[in-house]
């Protein structure tokens, strides 16, 4: 394969993106989190809930700072390395991805100063709220960039200029797209079961070790019941954007079911190796007449297969067909744990159960890894338009760049980022082995509500450096 | 809704020069600073604010992208390379606040970053003013340029000069924020900074008359322009007499105002034009459409939050600092 400046453009937005959507899928389930323990502990009283919310805090607070900066390199690489996109939709994107940013300063930098620095400075309940702006906040973050993909998916609401410009003509069409009402849903709950799962993975963990027991029983139960509930409703959006990518996007359909030729009835094939070349597959088990059910609903209905559409239209196949497997498997495993968990957490059976436990511990990146697969089947499968059925992705890169130029930066920006998040992550580990404390003194010294890494005392080994002035 | 928006990103723009122009003279000023003790007390007076600074850059960015976005899609693929190092210059900048201090042997990589970080996100800004003003290569409302037309030797030399603008700001900063060695130091450094400054801005005149700038013949056209220039040059009278008296009361705002009148001379010179001179802030701006949508939330609600909300952060951590530091 050939490392052209397209490609390489492809690759290195991949990659910033796959990074960037790991902390705020985590921040945003975390801040509702908070926002559940702060309310808990008002309105209970128990200690527990505020050791908790006082732990989880100093992570959120990491994750959130990484997926600020991270999320910077994003916004600009739209003009860098597709400036023909950003010319062409702009008066579109434009507008959706600076409201996604006003929204992030305005809400979140905003309240999250009183979350960092406010514990002890406001009322309780004026605390809850600042909680719950936060997550006000990330949701809307999270809104607009899937107004703004959706859009990508299923362009609405524009007129097309004679230079190729999009023109909105109907902001309405744009924001309530058919496909953000499925898709937005999917994207919060995946975030919300993502962040549950680290939760009750850190707790099942504190269990094994023996060490705050008694918080990470907590912990544990109150993930995997959430899950328990969340999963099969994520399962359900799940089907509705299936439906919707079935009528909408037959090409990313074909692609994620493997499905080369049209097939009535049509069967759904659970295990299979796609073989491009040959327009085929290798090693294919299905299940006769699933395919038409799962399809339309129905045992005779006619499903297309990717060979009905022209070379130039076709989606790669082999990385929605894995990545959509490996995302409803994630999933169905995360069922049964959160089930099986939940069972089990009505008696005193959890604490014994030692292998339940290693396997849920075991099972805290099956949330990201779900969520990445998912986005790779909706991003891949849409190839290869970046508009769908609009603007090609080839048409939308900057034209003048060269190979060079782009690995170069490509090189710049990893580096960067696995410096800076190798940093990061071994500092969340820290704060996560060193379990939750005593409620350390959050307010001793406030110094900058934006500046979450700096919160006090979120430095096991080396806290206090600062203020004794070694 | 056309120049409201060209105004919002005027006054961003301004607004993110000031404000992260003097913190990155602070990253600049930092590896001569006397002693550890002074690089903490450096590093305090500008930790409270420096984040809220970056937000300029960001709401500029937006501002851009979504009232301008032909301008958005020239001006960032055009300065491709350079960017991307002032964004990890940037990051590194902004993780070295923190990670420097909880680093037990890793502080000298920390410090590197954030050094370098300040010196390569000054230099990257002024080149690309000073290719701005030179003139980027446009036809057809598209970039037609390649990845290296932004390097001239009168850009690189811009981008010299605002290292020097920058780091003269970071001390008359640092000097109305601190007392002691720190306060000393730079008294010490803003005399050889105003010259230098000086001799930058004398030759870029010059050097522009030479090439025969076509900027030059706005200046002609539109001679009430002149009252930015002298507004410049009471506000260097300033800062000399300030610094003659080693009063650190106007030193800052005499600073300031030199930028302030830079900033307006240019953006005069170049108005109606966005792109000096081959796309006015017309051609370059979104329809009416999309302006309007940004209007109702974004212009009539979170711009002036974030106004207000800057304000009060500075208004919080306004005088000197304590003997303590902010750390």
């Amino acid at each position: 394969m050939e490392l052209t400046p397209l490609l390489l453009s492809r690759i290195q937005f991949a990659f910033t993106i796959s990074f960037h959507i790991i902390f705020p899928a985590f921040t945003i389930g975390l801040a509702a989190w908070l926002t559940f323990l702060e309310a808990c502990h008002l309105f209970t009283g128990e200690r527990i809930y505020r050791r908790l919310s006082d732990f989880w805090l100093k992570i959120f607070a990491v994750a959130f700072g990484l997926g600020v900066v991270s999320g910077i390199v994003m916004a600009f690489q739209f003009g860098t390395n597709w400036s023909e996109l950003s010319r062409r939709t702009g008066p579109i994107q434009g507008p959706l991805l600076g409201y996604e940013s006003f929204t992030a300063f305005a809400l979140e930098a905003a309240f999250f100063g009183v979350l960092m620095f406010g514990r002890d400075r406001v009322p309780r309940w004026a605390y809850l709220g600042a909680c719950l702006m936060v997550s006000l906040g990330t949701s809307l973050s999270a809104f607009w960039i899937m107004v703004n993909n959706s859009w990508m998916q299923y362009p609405t609401g524009f007129s097309l200029t004679p230079d190729g410009v999009f023109v909105p003509t109907d902001w309405s069409a744009i924001i309530f797209n058919q496909a953000v009402w499925t898709r937005f849903p999917h994207m919060i709950i995946a975030a919300y079961v993502t962040s549950a799962f680290c939760v009750a993975a850190t707790g099942a963990w504190y269990m094994l070790r023996g060490t705050a027991v008694q918080e990470g029983r907590a912990m544990a139960v109150m993930g995997l019941r959430l899950a328990a509930i969340l999963v099969p409703v994520q399962l359900g959006f799940g089907h509705l954007v299936g439906d919707f990518v079935h009528d909408k996007q037959p090409a990313k359909f074909a692609a994620i079911e493997g499905r080369w030729n049209d097939q009535q009835p049509a069967s759904e094939i659970l295990v299979a190796w796609p073989d491009s070349e040959n327009e085929r597959n290798l090693f294919e088990i299905s299940v006769p007449y699933l395919g038409s059910v799962i399809g339309s609903m129905s045992l005779t209905s006619k499903e297309l297969g990717i060979k009905s559409f022209a070379p130039q239209d076709r989606p790669p196949v082999a990385i929605p067909f894995f990545a959509f497997r490996i995302m409803v498997g994630c999933g169905l495993v995360m069922l049964a744990l959160a089930w099986i968990g939940s069972w089990l957490s009505f008696s005193e059976r959890l604490l014994k159960a030692r292998l339940f436990l290693v396997a849920t511990f075991l099972s805290f990146p099956l949330g990201f890894i779900a969520t990445l697969t998912g986005w790779f089947t909706a991003e891949v499968g849409r190839q290869p338009w970046v508009v769908y059925g609009q603007l090609r992705t080839a048409e939308a890169a900057t034209p003048f760049l060269t190979s060079q130029e782009v690995a170069t930066t490509f090189a710049l920006v990893a580096a960067v980022y696995a410096l800076i998040f190798g940093f990061g992550v071994l500092y969340i580990y820290r704060l996560l082995r060193a379990g939750p404390i005593p409620a350390a003194a959050l307010s001793l010294y406030g110094t900058n509500p934006k500046r979450p890494l700096s919160i006090p005392g979120a430095s096991p080994g080396v806290s206090g450096a600062a203020k004794t002035g070694e | 809704m056309v120049e409201f928006w060209a105004f919002v990103l005027g006054i961003s723009i301004l607004l993110y020069i000031l404000l992260d122009g003097f913190d990155l003279g602070v990253g600049m000023l930092f590896p001569f600073a006397p002693g550890e003790a002074e690089r903490r007390r450096m590093l305090g007076s500008i930790s409270p604010v420096w984040d809220g600074n970056e937000t300029w850059l960001v709401v500029s960015a937006a501002t851009l992208f979504g009232a301008f976005p032909a301008v958005f899609s020239i001006v960032l693929s055009a300065f491709y390379l350079p960017l991307f190092l002032m964004l990890a210059g940037l990051i590194l900048r902004g993780v070295a606040f923190e990670f420097r201090y909880k680093a037990t042997t890793s502080r000298p990589l920390w410090d590197a970053g954030f050094v370098v970080g300040s010196y390569v996100a000054a230099f990257v800004q002024g080149t690309a003013v000073g290719a701005i003003v030179q003139g980027l290569p446009i036809e057809n409302g598209l970039y037609a340029g390649h990845a290296l037309s932004w390097a001239s030797p009168f850009s690189l030399f811009c981008g010299l000069g605002l290292c020097i603008g920058y780091a003269l700001m970071g001390s008359c900063w640092i000097a109305g924020k601190s007392t002691g060695p720190l306060r000393d130091f730079s008294f010490r450094v803003l005399p050889a900074l105003m010259a230098a400054l000086l001799v930058f801005l004398v030759v870029v005149f010059i050097w522009s008359v030479e090439i025969r700038l076509q900027v030059l013949h706005r200046w002609i056209d539109r001679p009430a322009l002149l009252v930015c220039p002298l507004l410049g040059l009471v506000a260097f009278a300033g800062l000399v007499l300030s610094v003659r008296r080693r009063n650190e009361r106007f030193l800052f705002l005499c600073g300031a105002t030199i930028f302030i009148a830079a900033f307006t001379t240019l953006a005069g010179s170049f108005l109606p034009y966005m792109l000096p001179f081959s796309m006015t802030i017309w051609q370059a701006a979104s329809p009416p459409s999309s302006l309007s949508f940004l209007f109702w939330g974004a212009g009539l609600f979170v711009l002036p939050v974030t106004l207000a909300y800057t304000l009060i952060v500075y208004f919080v951590f306004r005088g000197k600092m304590t003997e303590e530091g902010e750390y």
